[in-house]
């Protein structure tokens, strides 16, 4: 039903650069995996090696534990579903979706009757026989998936097939997409840059960024434990500070910055004396009267206040001029403050980190 | 009169001298088809008459050119437009240098006079000794009519998704499979008017033909040569069919062509609805 | 040629290699080649072929430079092309401009049936027509001298009069076609801000709708041109003893005459003058051969 997809050492060099730098990483059979990362950061590229549209400058691609290296798009056991669909404008809904089937000499009457499955399974009723510029973008959508479902691949892969819709449809595709993997028992392996999308719909995301896996994990891992400066600040909001790594006790930092001395967590591959940078997310943040002992303390002044519903992102600048977000959860017993007003504030120790930055081609 | 509509009147009346210039002789010339007159003319009028289309219909070497005509279209349409969609492809997606420098001999052919085009054509076949004929009036008029397909095809190319034919292959077909589901049928609208160019193209044409010919006629030559040896009006019975042709031919192309433009327009509407 | 191969394969990259090479080497270069090396070679019985007098020569050449009279309808063709060029631009500008931007858009597609219809007629019935209107006892001269403009009929086909008649009838589509296609693509805004600066009409048409033409004019300039040089059956049907036109002269060579290398050398004159003229307007007007022919 499905396969494992197993990139070793791979590296992909076009005529002035290295889109893909030694990506080593296993996608497990049925897994949901999401390659996340910024324009141009290597994960199409990716997508189209598993494919089969590219070989590799360097290592190995496998599927399944075959190695696919010279087997050509049309022999391997995968379907990609495009940015744009790339539906066939000519043909009918059942035809595009059997096309597969149809190349492959499998005779009419099965091939519509597999459409018709097909189009039940993507809850696309009564759509066989129209044209695919009559469909909405939701429907291409399923049309896009239910041809790619039809000629049964043991891997499913997905580039930025949500982008095109709009905000409410989007939501409404992801829980459909993860739906259907869940069904269908396929490895899907989808790209995105839209840390959204990829923190609700994987198993695991692996996070890319200028050729270089920089993190995978599950998306809670990525989002509470990433591992460089790069995947914390893609992923999620952060306050970031920018200082010297004093002295390491226990697994305890001391940060020096310009705006005092803080406590923090100490990430991977920063070292005592090195320059760095500390990151906090918002939610992990809190604005007092007062400063707080047992925490690390700024004094700021509240600017703007953003009342997102059930939450509040307030806006605060500190002496040096950097600005900050401090994200509360709604209360309507706690008075927001004022613009202006001359406040604090705090985050505790095991919330804050020292990150390096970004894993670069000589790191990894 | 203000000098703006003064103007817009001066305008409009220009484009009906135009359009009376550009049809007037045509109406002229089928006009004298029926005038019973032995050279043709519309004036003075000596009274309605058909014998000019009897001579026409009796007339061996007229049905004989007609005939050449419409194998000699058949013909070159058969090979212009395998080749002009070929070179449209081909030439679609090498490099930009080699791209224009093969543009450049695509299109050269179009901007070469007939006669040059038909003399070097009979001397290149004399090489190997093959004789002046029809056939090398065919392979004469491919020269540049295959330059028209390739033009129109490869217009029609540009509006081409090719990530449909990664998609296609993606899903397993083989590239003759890809070719001829995809690319072709996105192809058809552009490889039918370049058919039909060719096909009119290669009856109308005469300066190639001339060359190429050898002793057969086609209707073109025929014409012409009826024109130096002895005119009558059977001439223009001829031409009053030909351009009663053209003109069913012309409608029947732009009905198709309307046709198509309000279905098009009803299934984008239909699809902005949803 | 990767690109194709990758999307292609082996089998169909060669067929449309194939197809192309035959076109392109059979049909064009090396027929070209052909009629050149012709040129240099002289007209000789089958026994001597081989022989001492089988040199290349510029004998043919030298056969044009000492005709004053083939050298005089030479830049005759020229001179008369290139006013029948001229004229075809200047009558037709008006015509594509009015359907370009100022007629309403339910009207375009009837006059352009209209005028498709002389397009798709054949240039022999063209000229043919005009041969009857212009004859002697013809309708032309029979209207004017019944409206009374003219008191006794006019030989209109003498000189270059009838010649000049019928190129421009039977090319100057070709010329509104191509004028009329790059008008339309030129934003009917810019007119609008050029006339809202308060540029007068004849300046808005200089500086805004013609520059913008000018890939349009460029290739209904060349076509005109090539097509009038070159034309074999306008000349014939419409000229009279005293205009002779070069490719009837190129025809004597071939078909009266029958010395094919002579023809050659006159009919490579005609494609070196149809090249210049090509390179001439490019240079002038500044656009590339890809702007032309479309």
């Amino acid at each position: 039903m499905s396969e494992a997809v197993e990139l070793s050492k791979v590296s992909m060099d076009f005529a002035q650069f290295r889109a893909v730098n030694k990506v080593d990483v296993t996608i497990k059979a049925g897994e949901f995996f999401s390659f996340l990362g910024p324009s141009g950061c290597g994960k199409t590229t990716i997508l189209r090696l598993i494919s089969g549209f590219m070989d590799p400058t360097e290592g190995a691609v496998k599927i399944g534990g075959v190695d696919m290296i010279g087997i050509r798009p049309n022999a391997r056991p995968t379907a990609l579903i495009f940015q744009n669909l790339a539906l066939f404008p000519l043909m009918p809904v059942w035809e595009n979706i059997s096309f597969g089937l149809e190349v492959r000499g499998v005779d009419k009457a099965t091939r519509r009757a597999k459409a018709e499955e097909l189009l039940n399974l993507v809850e696309l009723y009564d759509s066989a026989d129209k044209k695919i510029s009559q469909l909405s973008g939701g429907q291409k959508q399923r049309v896009a998936i239910a041809r790619a479902l039809a000629v049964e691949p043991k891997v499913m892969l997905l580039d930025e097939p949500l982008s095109a819709l709009d905000l409410k449809l989007r939501q409404h595709m992801r829980a459909e997409l993860r739906a259907i993997q869940k069904r269908t028992g396929v490895t899907f392996i989808y790209i995105t840059h839209d840390q959204g999308e990829a923190l609700a719909m994987s198993d695991r995301v692996g996070v890319m960024s200028q050729g270089i896996l920089q993190q995978v994990g599950t998306p809670m891992e990525i989002y509470n434990n990433p591992a460089n400066g790069f995947v914390a600040s893609f992923v999620g909001e952060n306050n970031i500070f920018e200082g010297t790594v004093k002295s390491v006790k226990a697994g305890v930092a001391s940060f020096a910055t310009a705006l005092g001395n803080f406590e923090t967590r100490l990430g991977k591959g920063v070292a005592a004396g090195s320059k760095a940078k500390i990151y906090v997310r918002p939610e992990h943040t809190a604005l007092q009267k007062t400063t707080a002992p047992k925490a690390n303390s700024v004094p700021v002044e509240v600017g703007d206040v953003a009342f997102e519903g059930n939450f509040v992102n307030i806006f605060v600048r500190d002496r040096l001029g950097g600005t900050h977000m401090i994200q509360a959860q709604n209360d309507p017993n706690i008075a927001l403050p004022a613009n202006g007003s001359k406040m604090h504030m705090v985050f505790a120790p095991e919330h804050a980190v020292v990150l390096a930055a970004a894993a670069t081609s000589s790191q990894s | 009169m203000t000098s703006k509509a003064f103007g817009a009147f001066l305008i409009r009346a220009y484009i009906v001298i135009f359009l009376a210039f550009m049809l007037l002789p045509l109406v002229i010339m089928g006009g004298a088809a029926f005038n019973d007159t032995k050279f043709p003319s519309i004036y003075p009028w000596m009274g309605l008459t058909d014998r000019w289309f009897v001579d026409l219909w009796t007339d061996e070497r007229m049905w004989g050119s007609a005939r050449n005509t419409i194998l000699v279209g058949l013909a070159v349409v058969a090979i212009s437009v395998p080749i002009g969609t070929a070179a449209a492809i081909l030439i679609n997606s090498v490099q930009a240098r080699t791209r224009s420098f093969l543009y450049g001999f695509m299109v050269a052919p179009i901007l070469t006079p007939g006669a040059v085009i038909g003399i070097s054509t009979l001397l290149f076949w004399n090489q190997f000794n093959v004789p002046a004929g029809l056939h090398l009036s065919i392979l004469g008029q491919v020269s540049f009519i295959a330059a028209y397909v390739m033009l129109l095809v490869l217009a029609r190319l540009q509006s081409f998704d090719f990530g449909l034919e990664e998609a296609a292959m993606d899903l397993g077909a083989s590239h003759a499979q890809v070719m001829r589901r995809i690319l072709i049928p996105h192809l058809y609208p552009a490889i039918g008017a370049g058919a039909l160019i060719a096909f009119f193209q290669s009856a109308e044409n005469f300066n190639v033909t001339l060359f190429t010919r050898g002793n057969s006629d086609t209707l073109t030559v025929y014409v012409g040569s009826k024109i130096r040896s002895g005119i009558t009006p059977t001439i223009n019975a001829l031409a009053l069919i030909l351009i009663l042709f053209t003109i069913v031919a012309a409608f029947a192309y732009e009905i198709k062509r309307r046709r198509e433009q309000i279905r098009q327009q009803a299934l984008d509407a239909a699809a902005t609805k949803e | 040629m990767s690109e194709l191969y990758r999307r292609y394969g082996k089998l169909l990259t060669l067929i449309m290699i194939l197809l192309t090479a035959f076109w392109l080497l059979a049909l064009v270069i090396i027929p070209n080649i052909v009629l050149f090396e012709f040129s240099f070679e002289s007209y000789l019985p089958v026994d001597q072929l081989g022989g001492p007098l089988d040199v290349y020569s510029l004998k043919n050449y030298e056969t044009f430079i000492y005709s004053p009279i083939h050298i005089r309808i030479f830049f005759q063709t020229i001179i008369y092309s290139s006013l029948v060029t001229l004229l075809c631009l200047c009558m037709s500008y008006p015509v594509a401009f009015y359907l370009a931007k100022v007629i309403r858009i339910e009207n375009a597609p009837t006059i352009f049936l209209l005028l498709l219809i002389p397009l798709w007629v054949s240039e022999i019935l063209r000229s043919f027509a005009w041969f009857i209107i212009l004859s002697f006892q013809g309708p032309l001269n029979a209207l004017l001298l019944g409206i009374g403009i003219i008191g006794k009929p006019i030989r209109w086909i003498s000189g270059f009069n009838g010649v000049i008649i019928g190129l421009i009838y039977s090319y100057i589509l070709f010329m509104l076609f191509p004028v009329y296609n790059a008008i339309s693509s030129l934003d009917s805004n810019q007119i609008e801000a050029s006339e809202d600066l308060g540029a007068p009409l004849w300046r808005t048409h200089w500086r805004v709708v013609i520059p913008h033409a000018k890939p349009g004019i460029a290739s209904g300039c060349v076509m005109v041109f090539m097509l009038c040089a070159g034309s074999v059956i306008v000349p014939s049907t419409l000229a009279a003893p005293n205009s002779r036109w070069f490719t009837e002269i190129i025809q004597q060579w071939m078909f009266e005459g029958l010395d094919w290398n002579v023809g050659s050398a006159y009919a490579f004159l005609l494609l070196v003058l149809c090249i210049l003229f090509v390179s001439i307007v490019m240079r002038v007007l500044n656009v590339r051969l890809v702007d032309i022919a479309k």
